[in-house]
C-alpha cells in the first residue's frame, strides 16, 4: 500500500435527519466542536478549512460562532460530491506542504420531499423542469430498471438493500430512520418511480459532520488510532455515460464517473477491491447500492443478486456495505452526506462502531459518493 | 379555440406540418446531442450545426413518475396528478433522448421496443394557450 501523507485525528457529527429549530450551520458548529474535541485541540490551532453545504448558508460565515482566528477558510460547492471534494482540498493542502492541521467541514438542511431542481444551475432549459423531468428519482428508476432486465436482478434483492439499512441503523444513534421494517412492507410501500418504491429511497434531511486532518507524521501528537488517507479521488463524466438531469445520452455508451473515480483510487492506494474490508457506496436508493458494488469493482455485474440474498453485504458477511445504514437511513444532507461516510469509516477502523462492529477487524475501508450531473468520489483509508 | 405554444422555442420545429426534434450535429466528429448546443462534448471542438432528428427508435429504458413533481419547476397539474410514463428513446443512428411517454402503465413499456414521436399538450399558459411538448408513444404492432 502507499505511504499515506494525511491522516485523519478527530471526527464530529450532528445527528442526521430532521432537527427542527437548529440550523443548518448550528449543527455543522456542533460537529466542529465535537471534532476538535475529539482530536484534543481547540478552534485557534486549526490552521484551514474547507467547508461545504448546498442549502444551509455559506460555511465560511460560521467563523463568527467558532472564533475570529483569520484562519484560511475555503467554500466548497460540489453537488452530492460536496463532502468528498471539501476532503480532497483539505487533504491536498496538508500533502502539498502549506499547512499541517487543518479540518473539512459538511452540513447541510433540505426542505421536506424530494430534491427541488434550479434546472438553470444544472445547465438546463426551463422546459426541462416544466414538463416534470427534472427529478433525481426518475434517473434512479430508469438505470436500475435497466440493468435489472440486463444483469438478472430481483424486486426481492431490492428490498433486501432497504431492510438491511434499516436494520443497520437500528444500532446508530446518529441515524433518522431506525426502525426497521420487513421486506414485504418496503415491497408494497407507494411505488414512486417503478420499480422503486417509498421505502427504497433516501430522503434529503439535515445534519452536519467535520474531520480533523494532520500531516501523517504529526497525527499521534493527537490520537492513538489516526486512520490515514490513503487515496481520495473525484472525477466527472465522460462521453457516452448515463448521469442523472441528462436530456440525452450519446449513442455509444461508456462506464460513468465511480468506474474511473474507483479505479484511479485504488492504484492511488496501490491496492485492489479484494483489500477492503468495509465499504460505504452511494445508496440514494437501493439500485445505487446494488449498481455501486459493481462500478466500484467489489464484484461482477449481475453477481450482486447472489451476494446480497446470501448475505454477504451485511455487517457480519465477507464485505459489509454502508454499516451505519447509508443513506438510506440517514437521509442526505448534501453537504455532509460523504464526510458521514468517511466519519463511519473512521470509527469502523478504530472499532469503535458498538453495535454494528464489522467483526473482521477492519484494516482498509472505502467510501463512494455519486451525484449530479454525473460526479464521483472515493476515499480508501487505512489504520 | 386555443392556440398551441411549444414548451421552449427551437426545442422542436413547430408550428410544423412534421415536427422534428432540433439537436445538433458537430461536423468534425458527428456526434448528435439534444437539444442544439454550440460545442461538441465528445471532440471538444465548437463546429457544430442544428439537424433535425429521426422520429422513430427504441425504448432504452423507462420509468413511471408516480408523484407529483414539486411545483416549480413542474408546470402540470399538481391537484389532479395522474402518473406519466418517462423513458429514453434511441433515436436510430443519432442520440438517446430523454423523453415523456404516452402511456404510464408498466405493462405497456418493454425495454427495446420501438418508439415513434408524437406531441402533447401539457398545460395552459397565462393567456390561455396549450402548451405542447413532445412525447414518444409505442408504434402500432
Amino acid at each position: 500500500m502507499s505511504k499515506p501523507e494525511v491522516a485523519i485525528v478527530g471526527i464530529g457529527m450532528h445527528p442526521f435527519g430532521r432537527t427542527p429549530g437548529v440550523s443548518g450551520q448550528d449543527q455543522g458548529v456542533y460537529a466542529v466542536r465535537e471534532a476538535l474535541r475529539d482530536a484534543g485541540i481547540e478552534w485557534k490551532d486549526v490552521q484551514f478549512a474547507f467547508g461545504g453545504s448546498q442549502a444551509a448558508g455559506h460555511p465560511d460565515t460560521m467563523v463568527s460562532k467558532l472564533g475570529l482566528t483569520g484562519l484560511q477558510f475555503i467554500n466548497v460547492a460540489n453537488g452530492c460530491a460536496t463532502g468528498g471534494s471539501a476532503l480532497f482540498s483539505a487533504a491536498n493542502t496538508i500533502a502539498s506542504g502549506a499547512f499541517d492541521l487543518g479540518i473539512a467541514i459538511g452540513y447541510d438542511k433540505h426542505e421536506r420531499g424530494a430534491f427541488r431542481i434550479k434546472t438553470k444551475e444544472q445547465g438546463l432549459g426551463d422546459w426541462y423542469g416544466k414538463q416534470g423531468l427534472a427529478l433525481t428519482t426518475q434517473f434512479f428508476g430508469m438505470k436500475i430498471n435497466r440493468y435489472m432486465e440486463k444483469h438478472d436482478i430481483s424486486h426481492n434483492t431490492l428490498a433486501k438493500i432497504s431492510a438491511k439499512a434499516f436494520r443497520n441503523a437500528e444500532h446508530n444513534e446518529n441515524a433518522w430512520r431506525r426502525q426497521p421494517i420487513s421486506e414485504e412492507q418496503i415491497l408494497e410501500s407507494d411505488m414512486l418511480s417503478y420499480p422503486l418504491t417509498k421505502f427504497m429511497f433516501c430522503s434529503p434531511a439535515e445534519g452536519g459532520v467535520a474531520l480533523i486532518l494532520a500531516k501523517a507524521d504529526q497525527a499521534h501528537k493527537y490520537t492513538d488510532t489516526p486512520v490515514y488517507l490513503n487515496a481520495s479521488v473525484v472525477r466527472s463524466r465522460r462521453w457516452g455515460s448515463f448521469e442523472v438531469m441528462a436530456p440525452w445520452i450519446a449513442l455509444e455508451d461508456s462506464v460513468g464517473p465511480s468506474v474511473d473515480t474507483s479505479k484511479a483510487a485504488f492504484e492511488m492506494a496501490g491496492i485492489g477491491p479484494d483489500d477492503i474490508d468495509v465499504a460505504q457506496l452511494q445508496d440514494t436508493e437501493v439500485g445505487a447500492e446494488i449498481m455501486h458494488m459493481a462500478e466500484n469493482g467489489f464484484c461482477d455485474h449481475g453477481e450482486q443478486e447472489r451476494m446480497i440474498q446470501q448475505g454477504e453485504t451485511e455487517i457480519n458477511g465477507r464485505l459489509p456495505v454502508n454499516t451505519d445504514g447509508g443513506c438510506l437511513a440517514n437521509g442526505e444532507p448534501v453537504g455532509a452526506s460523504g464526510l458521514r461516510q468517511v466519519h463511519e469509516n473512521v470509527l469502523q477502523l478504530r472499532g469503535g462502531a458498538g453495535k454494528r462492529q464489522v467483526p473482521n477487524d477492519p484494516k482498509v475501508a472505502y467510501t463512494h459518493v455519486y451525484g449530479a450531473p454525473g460526479i464521483s468520489g472515493v476515499t480508501i483509508l487505512s489504520r | 379555440m386555443a392556440d398551441q405554444v411549444p414548451i421552449e422555442k427551437g426545442l422542436f420545429t413547430w408550428p410544423s406540418e412534421d415536427p422534428r426534434l432540433i439537436g445538433s450535429e458537430c461536423q468534425d466528429c458527428n456526434a448528435v446531442v439534444f437539444p442544439a448546443q454550440a460545442g461538441c462534448p465528445r471532440c471538444a471542438g465548437d463546429n457544430t450545426q442544428t439537424k433535425e432528428l429521426g422520429t422513430r427508435g427504441t425504448l432504452w429504458t423507462w420509468t413511471v413518475q408516480g408523484y407529483p413533481p414539486k411545483s416549480p419547476p413542474f408546470e402540470g397539474d399538481i391537484d389532479n396528478f395522474e402518473p406519466f410514463g418517462v423513458g429514453y428513446v434511441e433515436i436510430y443512428d443519432e442520440v438517446k433522448v430523454e423523453t415523456r411517454l404516452t402511456t404510464a402503465n408498466p405493462d405497456e413499456l418493454q425495454i427495446g421496443m420501438e418508439m415513434e414521436l408524437s406531441f402533447i399538450p401539457l398545460y395552459k399558459d397565462s393567456e390561455g394557450n396549450d402548451v405542447i411538448t413532445f412525447a414518444f408513444t409505442p408504434c402500432e404492432v
